[in-house]
């Protein structure tokens, strides 16, 4: 075959080539987030819904502590996905060094998420009597939305924590890829997202100012 | 090399104790032998399942018969529907997208090796975990064991109220735990086909079977999370005092059967479509002609995943919808034929004109066109509500969905095994028992399931363990479960052809059915690494190109 042809050949192998110019990790990790995505939305419309179709929804978050505590929360929050960017940044640049310390920024943040939040629970558990399965305004469902929505993001949180704690471990030891940070930091960035969702819709909306 | 190469391997596989080769197959992450393992895994709960669907046709023979309680009777239809899907026609379909994929593609392996050994071994676990409920749960009314409400559970059945003990808990757990498996493999097999094909397979190049496969993953990443959602949901209701689906305390039974159709909808299409898959690459090389209109076979493909996810309240029309909402279902239900009917069309137009063999796998294509599109029709029947308000929960809708998963997927699946069962063990089946199993478990599956349509017509209910002489129900359901001896004998005819040709087979060569597609360029079985070259990819059909170099496809494509 003549070169000529060759290249006209060559013009035509545009295959091995993904469609969106990612790699699988990359794109393994969205096609998650979709599906995560998913179970959380599900779980949404059945608080939504049941929400919806209760006439005496109880509002028992009062400002202080419930909404001051889960400002703060979803401040901490926030900030651990801005240390995550700058963990990307340093390893995109190859400072390993520096990209360990804003995981552990990162790690730390999620933490302290987990611990206020728990302190969060126990204060509903204790003061306000609201569990999973009733509580003094007599509408059950509240709690055991209340209760399954954070706690699968909190699980999640962990879950991210966890995760992070091995990305750190293997960059430090000069493991991975500038791609594994990216595709951890896309798993915290949506954990983050989710929140941004449950927090106006559990909280700001059931508060009593 | 490859010579010498071969022998080594032969004598290492000769003197290998099988305490090695058993380490190996558990340890293994080759997609190769992970898809094997899906399909014997899925031909064990083929059998417990088809075992379950004798003992309930067995009962139903005769008025009054006494052959299993009524509890027992509702653990077998539980059991039946459950295992066939989770655990038989899934992990089919997953079994041959692993093992194909792959390999249509021009890849080594897929995307995440590892997550495909893990995403097995948990759906295999949530099988096992199923099973496991015989000796460890207790049923409805607190007696016997294992899951005995219906295979989409409706609330309040499965409430601690109604259903005692552990039973519903490990259905809970076994469809949570394979969910997740699930999840981990369509997540793998989208990954795989659009980041790993080998240079020069672009997207329209690609065989239909991997795009059918990528949409199957789609879907499955899209429907498995609701299911997952109400699974969790039903587990804090269960065993923390939620009231998600407690009606009396405010909660919805209505919002469960939401989630599981969500879910139950669009898995009709996640096994249906990989079975257009197997027609698609079946039908052309044995009619001796390209696919006909490929673009429009995959527009049509994603035109049913997108459709598909859209219809799940024609579950539901007898809940009692709004009009508006019962119009916008049927209306969708009724538009997802289109497309069907534009594949339907294609395959015909395929067969049209060319030169037709009818070896074992073209037959069971053949019988699957005619069937599905009976299938098709009681479908559209059904989507018309006030029909449905009359049909639904008759055994007119259990005909119409054995049609479908009996009639169309399971006879593709049937034509999958024996057209690559020559690749995947390099001993060719035997002609004569394939076309033994053919007739027989066709005569089977029309006995069985044309028949079923009547006693649904005259107002036979689903699910009922036994009926009054008399009501002119008597005469179809002999004549059923006659079917359904049939299709026993057929299906050990199947597997005894398989083991025995397994044993004993011709060697099959690389290329036994002068085949198109990139798996038949390489050795019977495939070595680990897949391909030890791949031919040029410029058309959909490379190893045409590769045969016929003075008429190439590429000159028209």
């Amino acid at each position: 075959m003549s070169s000529q042809a060759n290249a006209a050949v060559t013009s035509l192998w545009e295959g091995g080539r993904s469609p969106y110019a990612v790699n699988s990790k990359k794109f393994g990790m969205w096609l998650f987030v979709v599906s995560d995505a998913l179970t959380f939305s599900a779980l949404l419309m059945a608080y939504t819904y049941l929400r919806v179709s209760t006439p005496n929804w109880p509002t028992p978050f009062h400002f202080s502590p419930s909404i001051v505590f889960s400002s703060i929360m979803t401040f901490v929050l926030l900030s651990s996905s801005l240390t995550m960017v700058m963990g990307v940044h340093t390893m995109n640049h190859g400072n390993r060094k520096a990209t360990v310390g804003w995981i552990l920024a990162t790690m730390a943040g999620g933490l302290a998420f987990v611990v206020l939040h728990l302190r969060e629970w126990l204060n509903l558990i204790n003061n306000e009597h609201i569990t999973i399965f009733g509580n003094p305004m007599d509408v059950p469902l509240f709690g055991g939305t209340f209760f399954t929505l954070t706690g699968l993001h909190m699980t999640h949180v962990i879950c991210g924590v966890i995760y992070l704690g091995i990305i750190a471990a293997g960059v430090g030891r000069g493991k991975f890829k500038a791609e594994d940070v990216e595709v951890s930091g896309l798993y915290w960035h949506f954990v983050d997202l989710v929140w941004m969702f449950i927090f106006p819709l559990v909280y700001l909306m059931s508060a009593r100012i | 090399m490859s010579a010498a190469r071969a022998t080594v391997a032969v004598v290492r596989s000769e003197r290998a104790p099988l305490v090695d080769t058993l380490h190996e197959w558990v340890t293994t992450v080759d997609h190769k032998r992970l898809g094997i393992l899906y399909i014997i895994y899925a031909l064990l709960f083929l059998a417990f399942g088809g075992i379950e669907a004798i003992i309930i046709r067995i009962q139903l023979i005769r008025p009054h018969n006494t052959f299993v309680s009524p509890q027992v009777f509702n653990r077998m239809f539980t059991m039946h529907g459950t295992t066939m899907i989770f655990f038989a026609a899934m992990p089919l379909v997953f079994g041959f997208a692993n093992y194909l994929v792959p390999l249509m593609i021009g890849a080594r392996d897929t995307a995440f090796p590892r997550l495909n050994a893990f995403s097995f071994w948990l759906t295999a676990f949530g099988g096992l975990l199923l099973y496991f409920s015989f000796l460890g749960g207790n049923g409805l009314y607190g007696a016997g064991n294992a899951p005995d409400v219906g295979w989409f559970a409706y609330a309040p059945l499965t409430s601690r109220t109604f259903s005692p003990g552990h039973s519903t808990d490990f259905w809970i757990l076994a469809l949570l735990l394979s969910g997740i498996g699930s999840m981990g493999t369509a997540i793998n097999i989208a990954a795989t086909v659009l980041c790993m094909r080998c240079p020069g397979m672009t997207l329209g190049k690609m065989p239909l079977l991997a795009w059918l496969n990528f949409t199957m993953a789609g879907l499955v990443i899209l429907s498995m999370s609701p299911l997952t959602a109400a699974q969790l949901m039903l587990l804090v209701d269960r065993y923390l005092g939620g009231h998600f689906f407690d009606v009396q305390a405010g909660g919805s039974a209505v919002l469960w059967m939401h989630f599981f159709w969500i879910f139950g909808h669009p898995e009709v299409y996640v096994l249906a479509i990989p079975a257009f898959a197997f027609a698609s690459e079946i039908i052309p090389v044995f009619s001796r002609k390209p696919i006909f209109g490929y673009p429009v076979m995959v527009a049509a493909t994603l035109a049913i995943g997108f459709i598909s996810m859209s219809v799940w309240a024609h579950h539901m029309f007898t809940v009692g919808m709004t009009s508006a909402g019962n119009t916008f279902f049927v209306l969708s239900t009724m538009a997802i034929a289109v497309p069907t009917g534009i594949k339907i069309f294609n395959w015909l137009a395929t067969i049209w004109g060319g030169k037709v063999q009818y070896r074992t796998p073209m037959l069971f294509c053949v019988a699957f066109l005619f069937q599905f599109l009976i299938a098709g029709l009681t479908g559209i029947m059904l989507a018309a509500a006030p029909f449905d308000w009359q049909l639904s929960g008759s055994y007119f809708v259990v005909a119409h969905f054995h049609y479908v998963i009996v009639g169309g997927i399971l006879f593709t699946i049937f034509g999958a095994f024996y057209y690559w069962f020559p690749k995947m063990s390099g001993r060719m089946y035997n002609e004569a028992l394939g076309k033994v199993h053919f007739w027989l478990f066709t005569a089977g599956f029309h006995l069985t399931f044309d028949f079923m349509h009547v006693p649904g017509v005259l107002g036979m209910p689903r699910r009922i363990y036994t009926y009054e002489p008399g009501r002119g129900w008597d005469i179809w359901n002999l004549v059923i479960t006659i079917g359904v001896l049939f299709q026993a004998v057929a299906t050990l005819v199947f597997l005894g052809n398989l083991l025995w040709s397994k044993l004993w087979g011709k060697v099959a060569g690389s290329d036994p059915w002068d085949g198109w597609t990139l798996e038949w360029s390489t050795a019977s079985p495939p070595p680990a690494y897949n391909f030890p070259s791949l031919p040029e990819v410029r058309s959909r059909r490379p190893l045409w190109d590769l045969k016929h170099p003075e008429d190439p496809d590429w000159h028209y494509e």
